[in-house]
């Protein structure tokens, strides 16, 4: 259970920037990979928590899954995984150890007050 | 009126200060000569006995030392302490995982170019360690014969992060029922290509050609440093 100290430091991050641009964030973007090692619920539970009595409290935390794309050398293509038990091509069955995304673990926008 | 939301477009790696501390770890055993590799596995799979063993099979050979994560307690350092080489316990207190900053700390009162290779043996766990890179060169993941064969199918994170799977308690494999295939099928499909060693840390099966890969490893960085040192003094 290290989705709190990884809720810890997007509220850090994003508290950081809204007290350099003097803005009001009403919600944080994140990227989460499928490879990140950190749980989307679990995550979820904890940044409400990590919001709580900061400046940040109230705020959302809006997770965009990144699922795992690998690349193919016989398709000679990236390709999206359909299960993270199988690293092998979908549509030739090739393994395929070359990761290219999914473990994104990115803020990536930051939603302002008007 | 507008009701779109204002949106400022910001990229930040949430484990940005991890992944810096992490990388100047790896330059510096780069530039010592030194070979970092990090254990990850459940609780209970062997680590330990693993390492004991393993110090006090290079001992003679290279200069070795560990460092030993645990939630509390310092019965893993004193158990390593046994094997008279450098030994240093992390108490991460409720912390599930080591993080860069932690190894950090823990060397700053050793020479790293006193050491060949440096063991960093992670909180047992194989869920939120697969997230810290602690700026080791390579990462095992060791699997037990008595957990059963489709551990990395479970976690496929950590098995996807490491470099290479040793199977322990081998010599407890008949009695469980160990199926070797099944699980090295497990290890290959969520990371294709990853080298699997068997091994027993109590009879020593298996443990000179696992140690053999370390070995190895740290004699390809010491060409690299050899080859780095020759371009910086023709330039």
């Amino acid at each position: 259970m290290h989705e709190l100290s990884i809720a810890m430091s997007i509220v850090d991050m994003a508290q950081e920037e809204a007290v350099r641009r003097k803005v009001h964030i009403d919600a944080v973007h994140l990227e989460l990979g499928a490879l990140s090692g950190v749980v989307k619920e679990a995550l979820l539970f904890s940044y409400e928590v990590a919001c709580g009595g900061t400046p940040l409290e109230g705020s959302r935390l809006v997770v965009k899954d990144i699922p795992i794309e690998v690349y193919c050398q016989t398709c000679e293509m990236p390709k999206t995984l359909k299960s993270m038990q199988w690293f092998c091509c979908p549509d030739c069955g090739t393994q395929t150890p070359q990761v290219i995304h999914g473990k994104e673990l990115t803020i990536t926008a930051l939603e302002l007050r008007q | 009126m507008n009701l779109q939301p204002r949106m400022l477009e910001v990229r930040k790696n949430v484990l940005k200060q991890n992944d810096v501390i992490a990388r100047a770890l790896r330059d510096r055993f780069r530039a010592q000569g030194t070979l970092a590799v990090s254990l990850v596995s459940s609780p209970g799979a062997g680590k330990t006995t693993f390492l004991e063993k393993a110090l006090t099979l290079l001992k003679p050979h290279y200069r070795v030392a560990a460092l030993v994560g645990d939630l509390a307690t310092e019965n893993d350092a004193l158990r390593l302490a046994r094997s008279k080489v450098p030994v240093k316990q992390i108490t991460t207190g409720t912390l599930c995982h080591l993080e860069a900053a932690m190894v950090e700390h823990a060397l700053e009162d050793w020479n790293l170019d006193q050491l060949d290779l440096l063991f960093v043996e992670n909180v047992g766990n194989l869920v939120c360690p697969a997230s810290y890179d602690l700026g080791e060169d390579l990462r095992l993941v060791l699997l037990s014969v008595t957990e059963g064969e489709d551990k990395p199918l479970k976690y496929p994170t950590i098995f996807n992060s490491a470099d290479a799977a040793v199977i322990t308690k081998i010599d407890l494999a008949a009695a469980v029922e160990f199926d070797e295939l099944a699980a090295n099928a497990n290890i290959q499909a969520v990371r294709p290509g990853m080298r699997v060693f068997k091994v027993s840390a109590k009879t020593d099966e298996g443990m000179d050609n696992c140690l053999q890969f370390l070995s190895d490893a740290l004699a390809e960085r010491s060409r690299k440093n050899i080859c780095l040192d020759l371009a910086a003094s023709a330039s």
